[in-house]
């Protein structure tokens, strides 16, 4: 099976089957194994058919033949819902499983310590903020290699989808709540990174370049980015936001400071509504105060 | 003038002026043509007013194979654009605004009317019946569902067309991100043939229930009016999801509600999940009439009866129930968590199961059948290992994690067409050539039907396939372009050809209908195919009152006992008949409903409230009004049977 993919793809692999992490190998072996066994249902209805084709096609039998009147066969209709159950439960298994594995932190990095990227997209951009490095960057990606990354994903603006197939999967970046993502790479090497959601009309080039690197060499990065980046401030981190394209950039300090991620939206009241609250109740004690 | 400029392109480029220009010189043209030919009258009396099913299933029919075009215009740009890297074809705008058009034509107002064609045409003739139980509401129907489908059109002449994808997801369809009135033609044009639609379920549903001839017991019923009726059901639970979120849009966009918006308290997910809580049983409603089309098609072509009636029957109402459970796997990721994906991911296998006892009921079907190859046997035949592939890719899709991989690229897209093409466009066009010569009284010339065949079998396999490899190289769907560097090249000029192919085909069949009518031969009898069930046991072509006398049923094949087992179709005197009167209003209704939806599209108010107002006045006029229709003498009834040749 793995020869027809390359076959197919001109004998180089594709992208989401050149896997260089945990979450994508996981991913690209489902995926394998889907098309196996899928396969040899095709394969069996095909020569079903064909076989059905050639031996009734009405050249080939007598004019005086006349098909019989056949209801139906509760044994064979058993096996056709029996083998079909017996495909779609196994294949259940499978994914059920892999949806725990996927949903959380890569199989082999459970003992260490994750490094969180909050990863928001806006129109047409994507911003990374390490919160623990204090470092924010535009439209690229650095991460260590053999260390588990969890991604904090949202959007201002229309619902993205941040992937990095050789990584891993997809999830949605949204603007009123935070998705977890959780990847890791094995390999050091530069990845492609984009939005696949629809955005609007500067999708296509919606996308970011990922640098996987050793943790020495990632330790020197940030140590570097401190020495010779600018702080992002406010005002510039408004206009960053600001609908276009935007090459890579890298910035000291994080937009969580002042535009913190929509961490709790749903499940409480978010913070932006305790603000109005808070306003409110101001307002009424200035209200108080001036009578 | 500040008040017009609100009608211009707010993206205009020549193919839309041209478009403008053909726009108005055809409309001239058509205008023009009635009245030298002295054609209104005849086109008021036989039909905008006709609440005939036979005729409304020719309009809906005619509607869809002009939609067809239109979707595939915008199908065969898009292709264009996307089949070398870097191409300057379409600019980033056009490119969204064409494939969010090719999406919301295909599937509302080409597949829906498609459908409803058949349904209209076939359904009564099935059950033995005059005519649908609500003949006015059928007809207004299909002028809510031409006035949804007109206004949605003229968008691109008009204030532009809707830019946020056929699924339109907020915020980016909301004011904020889609500013120009686009997104407002999606919503009403969309709402007002979706509430038609709501009422074709709703009086289906009725007929099929109530309008069966005596002894047509549920388990007698040929199968594709059962599958008409599950359809049906599904429309009725489904549709009305799609009426109320298309409001609540509609109120985001033009009285800032906040609904789906991302401040003031909206949620964005709400939107995704009510547009495919009616999204996903929306595509059972188009698949399930296509797989009652192939069950009558393989039946007649075997020369067998259908193998697994019973089971038929159950996997479709089992495939009914689950089409409403499996919502979220539109939206995998987005970050429910691994319970609830996992719960879908299953639910939403297990409709393979149902799908594929189908599928192997068809394949006995033709076991010790006597198969003809025939062109509408053809789609049939092609349909089947096509649309088996197009499942199990399904499945592939239904494993949540891996579907982390597959969301968003061209991998989805190449499934669903590859279940829509060879599952609804194939049995449309199937049923199309099968049912041809009971309607226009000749046949469909087989070998131009065969060469058409094979153009849009092989231009489907070139043009999808590839997809599958981009799809799993990284090529995320809806991108305008790419750049060299991706590879994707090769294998998007291999599916711009297939799209070629194509779109030859489609003219092919354009063609056949001109040729057919200029050379078959008019003296096809009322049973060309040598058909099994009801519908061809009444004359070529039907007349309007369907059987001069109530056929008794035997069986679910019935035209077939009494063609070989001695069955008496027909019992007793004819009788006078009762049919319903033809009218107006629907007509009228539908071109109010314009006028409604076209002013709420650009805010203009007066006419808005006005035309509003018209449609309740309609509605009143219709409760009061004393309309008992009328009666075919039998002496009359006994001129046309012989000029049809004979009572049978």
């Amino acid at each position: 099976m793995m020869a027809l993919v390359f076959i197919l793809s001109g004998c180089e692999p594709l992208l989401v089957f050149d896997s260089k992490g945990p979450q994508a190998a996981r991913q690209a072996n489902d995926i394998l194994l889907s098309i196996g066994i899928m396969a040899v249902i095709v394969i069996v209805v095909m020569v079903i058919l064909a076989y059905i084709l050639f031996k009734y096609r009405a050249s080939k039998l007598p004019d005086d033949y006349e098909p019989p009147h056949i209801e139906g066969n509760k044994w064979v209709e058993l096996v056709c819902v029996g083998i079909p159950i017996l495909i779609v439960a196994y294949l259940s298994f499978v994914s059920v499983k892999s949806n725990y594995i996927v949903e959380s932190t890569p199989e082999g990095y459970e003992n260490q310590e994750p490094l969180v990227v909050y990863a928001s997209s806006s129109d047409w951009k994507w911003h990374f903020s390490y919160p623990e490095e204090d470092i924010e960057t535009v439209n690229y990606l650095y991460i260590p290699t053999d260390r588990p990354i969890e991604f904090k994903l949202y959007a201002y603006g229309p619902i993205s989808s941040f992937w990095i197939p050789q990584l891993g999967g997809q999830k949605y970046a949204m603007s009123d709540m935070v998705t977890t993502l959780h990847l890791a790479a094995d390999e050091a090497g530069e990845y492609m990174g984009r939005n696949a959601n629809f955005s609007g009309k500067g999708f296509a080039e919606h996308s970011f370049n990922v640098t996987a690197m050793s943790q020495a060499d990632f330790d020197d990065w940030v140590e570097e980015v401190h020495e010779t980046a600018e702080p992002l401030t406010e005002d510039q981190f408004e206009k960053l936001l600001e609908p276009g394209h935007l090459g890579q950039m890298t910035f000291t300090g994080t937009h969580l400071e002042f535009s913190p991620a929509p961490e709790h939206a749903h499940d409480s009241m978010s913070e932006e509504e305790m603000e109005d609250m808070e306003d409110m109740e101001n307002m009424e004690h200035m209200d108080h105060s001036g009578h | 003038m500040e008040f017009l400029e609100r009608f211009a392109i707010p993206h205009p480029s020549p193919a839309i002026y041209a478009s403008m220009v053909a726009i108005a010189l055809v409309s001239i043209g058509i205008v023009a043509g009635l009245t030298y030919f002295k054609k209104w009258g005849y086109l008021w009396r036989e039909w905008l007013t006709t609440v005939d099913h036979k005729k409304i299933g020719i309009m809906y029919l005619v509607s869809a194979l002009l939609m067809l075009f239109r979707g595939g215009a915008d199908a065969i740009m898009m292709r264009a654009q996307l089949s070398a890297p870097d191409m300057k074809l379409l600019d980033a705008q056009h490119y969204n605004e064409i494939f969010t058009t090719h999406g919301v034509v295909m599937i509302i107002f080409m597949a829906m009317p498609f459908i409803f064609a058949f349904m209209n045409l076939i359904v009564p003739l099935q059950i033995g019946a005059r005519d649908v139980a609500f003949p006015r509401l059928n007809a207004l129907s299909f002028w809510l569902f031409f006035a949804g489908a007109m206004l949605f059109n003229i968008s691109f002449v008009i204030g532009g067309s809707p830019d946020a994808g056929w699924t339109s997801y907020f915020p980016l369809a909301g004011n904020d991100f889609s500013e120009s009135v686009g997104t407002n033609y999606y919503m009403l044009a969309i709402q007002i043939s979706g509430i038609g639609s709501l009422m074709t379920g709703i009086n289906m549903c009725t007929t099929i229930l109530k309008m069966r001839a005596p002894g047509m017991t549920l388990m007698k019923m040929p199968m594709f009016t059962w599958s008409a009726f599950i359809a049906n059901v599904i429309i009725v639970f489904a549709f009305p999801v799609l009426t109320v979120a298309l409001l609540m849009g509609t109120t985001d966009r033009l009285f800032a509600t906040n609904f789906f918006t991302t401040s003031n308290g909206g949620m964005d997910m709400l939107w995704a999940n009510f547009f495919w809580i009616w999204g996903h049983p929306e595509v059972y409603i188009l698949i399930l009439p296509a797989f009652g089309l192939y069950s009558e098609i393989i039946a007649t072509f075997s020369k067998r009866n259908l193998y697994g009636y019973t089971s038929m029957v159950a996997s479709m109402v089992l495939i009914s129930l689950l089409s409403f459970l499996v919502w979220t796997h539109h939206f995998f990721t987005m970050g429910q968590g691994a319970l609830t994906n996992s719960i879908f991911s299953i639910t939403t296998m297990a409709i393979a199961v149902p799908t594929g006892v189908k599928i192997f009921n068809w394949l006995f079907t033709m076991w010790k059948g006597k198969i003809r190859f025939t062109t509408p046997m053809l789609y049939s035949v092609a349909f089947i290992p096509l649309f088996t592939i197009g499942g199990v890719t399904g499945v592939m899709l239904a494993m949540s994690a891996a579907d982390y991989q597959y969301h968003n690229t061209m991998f989805l897209v190449a499934h669903f067409h590859n279940t829509i093409i060879p599952g609804v466009v194939f049995a449309m066009l199937a049923g199309l050539t099968y049912y041809w010569p009971k309607f226009f009284g000749f046949m469909l010339n087989e070998k131009i039907g065969k060469v058409t065949f094979w153009l849009l079998t092989v231009g489907f396999v070139l043009a999808f396939f590839p997809m599958y490899i981009t799809g799993l190289d990284g090529q995320a769907r809806r991108m305008y372009t790419y750049s060299e560097a991706t590879g994707f090249g090769a294998l998007n000029m291999l599916s711009f050809v297939g799209a070629a192919l194509m779109a030859i085909g489609f003219v092919t069949i354009v063609y056949n209908v001109y040729y057919s009518f200029k050379n078959s031969s008019r003296d096809i009898g009322s049973d060309p195919w040598d058909a099994r069930s009801l519908e061809w046991a009444t004359h070529t072509p039907v007349p309007e009152y369907n059987f001069a006398r109530t056929p008794q049923i035997s069986s679910s094949e019935t035209f077939w006992d009494s063609k070989k087992n001695g069955h008496v179709l027909f019992k007793g005197e004819i009788e006078e008949i009762h049919m319903p009167n033809n009218s107006g209003v629907p007509f009228v209704m539908g071109i109010i409903f314009f006028i409604a939806g076209f002013s709420f599209i650009f805010g203009l108010w007066v006419p808005a409230v006005i035309a509003l107002i018209g449609i309740f006045v309609c509605m009143a006029m219709r409760s009061f009004e004393k309309d008992h229709g009328r009666h075919i003498s039998v002496k009359e009834i006994k001129e046309t049977e012989e000029k049809l040749g004979g009572a049978k």
